[in-house]
């Protein structure tokens, strides 16, 4: 265990190029999931109903209405 | 259409489009490098000589900066799908849920942790297991793939489920159906080795920089060597598989074939279109063939279609008004049969509502009777059936031109580098180069065929991409539409960036 913990302890420690890759990483994933999902991409069906009840009774009527 | 839903339809669409081909750009070199490093580094093994390692040690860097800025960009097509395709996502309900469950199990547990030993286990872990981890990194990359893949390919053929007229869901019934889907194995074997030629040629074209600046020899001709093997053995399964893909679409979906090859009048041993200029004023039923110009394969396409040079292949207006001799019905007698099983759904749930049991049953029995034609009950004349032929049809003939030019550069390159010639002959070494772009255009425009191919479809006769849509703002969708555009255009510039200087100052 201590071993593969010293694998990326090591690893991350003596990175050069890969500092800057995680760093792209993790803005990159900043923008995804704390910007993006929660102001852009939210969940059209769980914002406007409960369950999966209601959800497929929506669908329904969507896909009935013509 | 109303103009209002149109347009969040065409938003809807171009965001998506916009967000799969950028994170193509990055997927097919993983899926190819990975294999090229894992041979390279097997040589190391073997040879136990320094250079090797050396070389696969350059070439996992650049598969660390694609990988590292690669990574999560599909996940806003995730994004998309609950956002911008909220009645589609509900109504494939778990197909599309599993397999993209187990893509991401697989990639965290099978790509994360051996990438780790294969970037920070050099000496650390013994010889043998970094080579296995190199090697486990490669196929847990193109395994990922391969369930992205199959639910596409189930979007294409839905095959292995059952719709739920009580949740408005389809259920699994068939796992194995599903992933043993003809149009999954074909897609997946088709996808992935264009993935291995567009690393190949990557390979090829990053060495031959080299050669012209007369830097990294044995670097650059050790690879070059390893990539046009891989890339021409590759190439050559790639036109096998792109044959076998072939032969499926004209089973599964004969309109995306006829816009393909761009055939309206279907005929008897059908020719297949080597070069061809459409004709912009071809209007349905009008003698007009729709070409300015073409050369055709005589029969080609008859045998690619059906495995017989002489048998009848559907054209655009066969597959819309019918063709009685060869047994295909109408699209409007489609359309019947589709707004029958929407009335018949209807009626089915206010039956049950109310409690009439009989009106139930024999609901259920006409809405199961016309499920296969639900989605043409949405559509509003045969002729919207039609996808975009030009796109179609030319990003069809630029895919496979492209491939057939491939097979050629490995041979030329190969042939060079035998004679020990690149270096003297630097119209080759500058043609490798240039080759890197045209293996990512022949890429995209791959799925430009398949997915603008099957339009108006989102799923293949069950639903129509204008009723997939969530009912939001267009305005939501075009201003997400621009941040991606700046999301991945500045992706891709570190992409470029980073690889290059890495490159340069290696």
């Amino acid at each position: 265990m201590k071993k593969f913990f010293n694998l990326y302890y090591d690893g991350f420690r003596n990175m050069k190029l890969g500092k800057v890759l995680w760093l792209l990483i993790f803005i990159k994933l900043f923008i995804m999931f704390a910007i993006l999902k929660v102001f852009f991409f939210k969940d059209f069906l769980s914002e406007k109903f409960d369950n999966d009840k209601e959800k497929s009774e929506y669908i329904l009527k969507e896909l009935t209405k013509f | 259409m109303d103009e209002n839903l149109l347009e969040l339809v065409d938003w809807s669409r171009a965001q998506f489009a916009l967000t799969a081909m950028y994170h193509w750009l990055f997927v097919p070199l993983t899926l190819g490098i990975t294999f090229i490093i894992a041979i390279m580094e097997t040589i190391y093994y073997k040879t136990n000589d320094d250079k090797w390692k050396k070389i696969t040690k350059f070439w996992m860097t650049l598969f660390g900066i694609n990988f590292a800025i690669g990574v999560a960009t599909g996940i806003i097509l995730e994004f998309q799908f609950g956002t911008n395709w909220s009645n589609y996502s509900w109504f494939v309900g778990d197909i599309f849920g599993a397999p993209l469950a187990i893509e991401g199990i697989m990639a965290f547990f099978l790509e994360s942790t051996f990438i780790a030993v294969m970037f920070f286990g050099w000496n650390k872990v013994s010889k043998k297991f970094h080579l296995v981890s190199t090697w486990l990194v490669a196929v847990g990359s193109n395994l990922s793939a391969l369930w992205i893949l199959v639910a596409n390919a189930w979007m294409q053929h839905p095959v292995g489920m059952k719709f739920n007229p009580e949740t408005a869901r389809n259920e699994m019934v068939d796992f194995w159906e599903i992933l043993f889907s003809p149009v999954a194995i074909s897609k997946f074997l088709h996808t992935i080795t264009s993935g291995y030629v567009l690393a190949s040629i990557f390979v090829i074209g990053v060495s031959a920089w080299f050669l012209l600046k007369g830097r990294e020899e044995f670097l650059a001709k050790k690879s070059i060597l390893i990539a046009a093997i891989f890339g021409l053995s590759s190439s050559l399964f790639l036109a096998g598989t792109g044959d076998i893909a072939g032969h499926e679409i004209a089973k599964k979906q004969g309109m995306k074939l006829a816009a393909m090859e761009g055939l309206y009048k279907g005929e008897n041993g059908a020719s297949l279109v080597l070069f061809g200029l459409l004709d912009g004023d071809k209007k349905l039923k009008d003698e007009n063939d729709g070409f300015l110009f073409k050369m055709e394969i005589p029969k080609a396409l008859s045998f690619l279609a059906n495995r017989d040079f002489d048998s009848f292949v559907p054209g655009i207006e066969d597959i819309v008004y019918g063709n009685k001799e060869h047994g295909l019905i109408p699209t409007s007698e489609k359309i019947i049969k589709g707004k029958l099983a929407i009335k018949a759904l209807k009626e089915y749930k206010a039956s049950k509502k109310n409690g009439d049991k009989i009106k139930e049953k024999s609901s259920l029995k006409i809405f199961e009777e016309n499920f296969k034609y639900f989605g043409y009950g949405y559509l509003n004349s045969p002729e919207s059936i039609i996808p975009n032929v030009p796109l179609v049809f030319y990003s069809f003939h630029i895919m496979v031109a492209l491939g057939f030019y491939f097979i050629l550069f490995f041979i030329l390159v190969l042939f060079f580098l035998k004679k020990d010639i690149l270096q003297k002959n630097k119209w080759i070494l500058y043609t490798s180069i240039w080759t890197v772009p045209l293996a990512y255009i022949a890429s995209e425009t791959g799925w430009i065929v398949a997915e603008v191919g099957r339009q108006p479809w989102v799923i293949q006769d069950l639903m129509t991409t204008s009723m997939a849509v969530s009912k939001i703002d267009a305005s939501s969708v075009q201003i997400t539409f621009f941040l991606f555009i700046a999301i991945f255009t500045a992706l891709l510039i570190a992409e470029i960036k980073i690889m290059t200087t890495q490159i340069k100052n290696y």
